[in-house]
């Protein structure tokens, strides 16, 4: 019965999103405003659809209902409850639905705060994400329903993919989905400008904290997914160029680019036909990276092919958003304009860089991404692009990004001075420069890799600092606290921001440079040395967790003749499944991790293990967390927080009359 | 300035393409190398079945035959082999023909999930048969993340976001 439920509530929410996507769009280009005022209701309306249908899945992995194909596939009795939660999404359809779930929860959240946008705009908003919604709904309702019965049930299910019954993979979805999903209220935003034909200072302003909570979510997505292969996936690595990874990071560079941009086009009315373009750039490739995750295009082309429904459908719907919103912007488009002028040295011309670098970015890994999927659908032979492509094109195409990241926001609008930025960052570059030279020495071994990063990443904070200390120096007006917190949250945000970045570099160059990493066979009582430690193989122990038996080695690890730490990593072996799972045992510190997983037994004592130090390698998801907390400030800037207050208030008087 | 931008934008373009064909990694079955076509001096990935009986592991240093039925490379690897590496599962191995006439991997890779058939190796196999899509179960090119699926519904399902690492 409750499957029925979801099932029918999707329909009910695709005849919503229906009326949603027309009515309110057609009604503002007619001015008519009673259709324009259906956009608010019928948004929230579709929103409390999708819940129920979401609900109802849930309840029915809660249940262990296997007479769903989709439970049946993705979950089982014994499994965790949380890892049934999450399995949810663990597939397709469920991912899926939790795509629309976000959709919709974007809708609302944009009925709920953005009461003070004039109703055309809302009702256009509102409509072109409806469509969004209508093209997910058919989708998943004539290809990929999560709610097909199985029959006769299932007596028990087959289990979550033991890889994803982990904290990390739990939270890794939704967070990327928040943020995929929420560049298209950015992508309505700019939608609705060019439909209304009014770009402008305002309409930045309103865009600007939808853009940067997507990319805040984003950012912890792709961190939690790289922290997650790290400690799970049982190699060490944390990046590996793989085209899942590709599609969740086109539209993170994308979107960075996007946020630079609506910074121009608030603060100057400049790059406004740009922003719009990117705003588009963005949703385009969350879009383009949903599907190269989800439709198996990326696994077999041809596995794509033999299940035409959906490939067919989805080919379609990525033709109807890109061209469309594409074949938009070139009609209306000139109508809005170009913005204030700007010279060559400039903070817009380092901002316009700044975008057209992330922007190559982006498109070096499309193109790594996809001309294998190319060349492969045409028959041509199976190649693949190695990681060496991506790193050597990435290093010459953010160094530039990372040296402006220093003078940018020291730049004045409109017309900088160079000779007086450079007198400002003459201390900051000294640093930076001893600082890299230092680095190396002190790890022992000199590297011009570790020296070019080091520089850069001592750059970013020396020059956000020297910046930071220019606004707050004592002087008139005030001491520095006071001056401090006087600063914009906005202007915060993005130092804290840069400064993450900086964290980010300084834990790739370190690890690149200085990691040890040795496959050994080791028999009991053997030791192997690892950067200032020795491990030392104890033996092994065997025993069982809750799905499934583990053997487990133990390991000493010393510094000195001292035992500082006992590591334990695991080989798994899941009731369901006939192969073993590595769980590495990882020995956590701010200056590196030691990482140890064991690898085969070769006799009765002795195994091959793998044991890695990797110094400073925390500092990579540091950096992300960090340039995620830079968006949570400035998100609560004060000139966002005027138009929260007025959100809020409608907040409270829709949760009075619900 | 226009002029400045295109010429940097040409010289950004061909850094990328020159990357972009050196880094190319090609594929190529047992029965190509067996017939010489391989490169001998550039890394390219071979794909196919690990043969049975033919896994040899001495210290850290792994041997091993990759078949796609018709013909055999052998393989040597030191190193960890990744869990879902079986004799009889598919495998693809990235790495270099030396003169021996072995090749040399620097890297194996094996999808994880047990009913999951890397695409190359199907590949390999296909191509052996002549071509046929073949109907053995083994040839069914299942996704990683849908193993559960397979077993239940034919219903083809993808991977989850970031979960095709190798």
């Amino acid at each position: 019965m409750i499957p029925e439920i979801g099932n029918f509530a999707l329909m009910v929410a695709t005849a919503v999103a229906l009326v949603l996507g027309t009515l309110p769009i057609v009604g503002a280009a007619r001015g008519n405003v009673r259709w324009m005022a259906m956009a608010r209701p019928a948004a929230r309306v579709m929103f409390l659809l999708v819940v129920v249908a979401a609900s109802c899945l849930v309840s029915s992995f809660l249940h262990d209902d296997f007479s769903v194909v989709y439970v049946a596939s993705n979950s089982m009795r014994a499994l965790p409850i949380q890892y049934k939660l999450a399995a949810f999404w663990g597939g397709h359809e469920g991912s899926m639905l939790l795509w629309l779930l976000i959709l919709s929860f974007w809708m609302f959240a944009v009925s709920v705060f953005s009461t003070h946008l004039p109703r055309e705009m809302i009702a256009r908003i509102l409509g072109v994400m409806g469509l969004i919604a209508l093209g997910f709904l058919l989708f998943i309702i004539l290809t990929s329903n999560p709610f097909e019965r199985l029959l006769p049930a299932a007596a028990d299910g087959n289990e979550l993919n033991p890889l994803l019954q982990d904290p990390g993979m739990v939270a890794h979805p939704p967070m990327l989905y928040m943020g995929y999903v929420g560049f298209s209220v950015a992508f309505a935003f700019a939608i609705a400008a060019l439909l209304g034909g009014n770009l402008d200072a305002t309409w930045a302003r309103w865009s600007r904290p939808w853009t940067t909570v997507a990319w805040t979510f984003l950012t912890i997505g792709i961190c939690l997914g790289s922290a997650w292969a790290y400690y799970t996936l049982g190699w060490g690595g944390w990046w590996f160029w793989d085209p899942v990874e590709n599609a969740s990071f086109m539209p993170w560079l994308a979107g960075t680019a996007l946020m630079h941009s609506l910074a121009v086009t608030e603060k100057r009315s400049g790059f406004k036909v740009w922003t719009v373009l990117l705003a588009i750039f963005a949703f385009s490739l969350s879009l383009l990276g949903t599907f190269l995750v989800r439709s198996g295009v990326l696994t077999s082309v041809h596995a794509f092919a033999s299940d035409p429904r959906r490939g067919v459908f989805i080919l379609l719907f990525l033709g109807v958003v890109i061209g469309g919103s594409l074949a938009l912007f070139a009609w209306r488009a000139p109508k809005v304009g170009l913005g204030e002028r700007f010279e060559l040295v400039s903070r817009e011309s380092m901002l316009l860089t700044n975008n057209v670098l992330f922007l190559g970015a982006a498109a070096c890994v499309l193109l790594g991404t996809l001309y294998p999927l190319a060349l492969d659908a045409l028959g041509m032979g199976k190649i693949s692009v190695g990681p060496p492509y991506f790193d050597t094109v990435f290093v010459p195409l953010m160094a530039p990004a990372l040296f402006l990241m220093g003078i940018g926001p020291l730049a004045r609008w409109r017309k900088a001075n160079l000779p007086e930025i450079a007198a400002r960052l003459k201390w900051a570059a000294g640093v930076s420069v001893l600082v890299a030279i230092a680095v190396p020495l002190i790890e022992g071994r000199w590297s011009f890799l570790v020296a070019g990063g080091i520089l850069l990443a001592t750059w970013i904070v020396s020059s956000s600092a020297t910046n930071l200390w220019s606004r707050v120096r004592p002087g008139q007006g005030g001491s520095i606290g006071a001056k401090l917190a006087a600063l914009p949250r906005g202007y915060l945000g993005m130092l804290a921001a840069h400064v993450g970045v900086a964290v980010f570099i300084v834990g790739i160059t370190l690890v690149k440079g200085y990691e040890v990493e040795k496959d050994v066979r080791m028999d009991t009582g053997d030791t192997v040395a690892l950067g200032p430690y020795t491990a030392r193989f104890v033996g092994t122990t065997e025993g069982s967790g809750p799905n499934y038996l583990y053997l487990r080695g133990q390991f000493d690890i010393l510094r000195g003749d001292k035992v500082v730490r006992t590591m334990f990593p695991e080989k798994r072996q899941f009731v369901s499944k006939s192969e073993p799972m590595t769980n590495a045992a990882i020995a956590p510190s701010i200056t590196g991790d030691l990482y140890i997983s064991m690898g085969e037994a070769v006799s009765q004592s002795a195994w091959v293990v793998r044991v890695y130090y990797k110094p400073f390698v925390d500092w990579i998801w540091g950096g992300c967390l960090i340039m995620a907390c830079g968006g949570v400030l400035a998100l609560s800037d004060r000139r966002y927080r005027l138009e929260r207050r007025v959100g809020q208030a409608a907040l409270g008087a829709a949760a009075a009359s619900a | 300035m226009v002029a400045a931008g295109l010429a940097s934008a040409g010289v950004a373009a061909t850094l990328v393409v020159n990357a972009f064909r050196s880094n190319l990694v090609f594929f190529f079955t047992p029965s190509q190398i067996a017939a010489d076509e391989a490169p001998r001096n550039r890394a390219f990935r071979i794909g196919g079945l690990v043969e049975n009986g033919s896994v040899h592991r001495d210290g850290t240093t792994v041997n091993f035959m990759v078949t796609d039925t018709a013909k055999s490379v052998p393989v040597a690897y030191v190193g960890i082999l990744p869990d879902l590496f079986r004799e009889g599962k598919g495998v693809v191995a990235q790495g270099r023909l030396e003169s021996d006439g072995v090749f040399h991997a620097s890297e194996v890779l094996a999808k994880h999930d047990e009913n999951y058939m890397p695409p190359e190796a199907a590949e390999a196999l296909k191509r052996a048969r002549g071509g046929q899509p073949d109907s053995t179960a083994t040839l069914v090119v299942a996704q990683p993340g849908a193993n559960a699926a397979n077993a239940v519904t034919s219903t083809a399902a993808g991977t989850p976001p970031g979960g095709s690492k190798q």
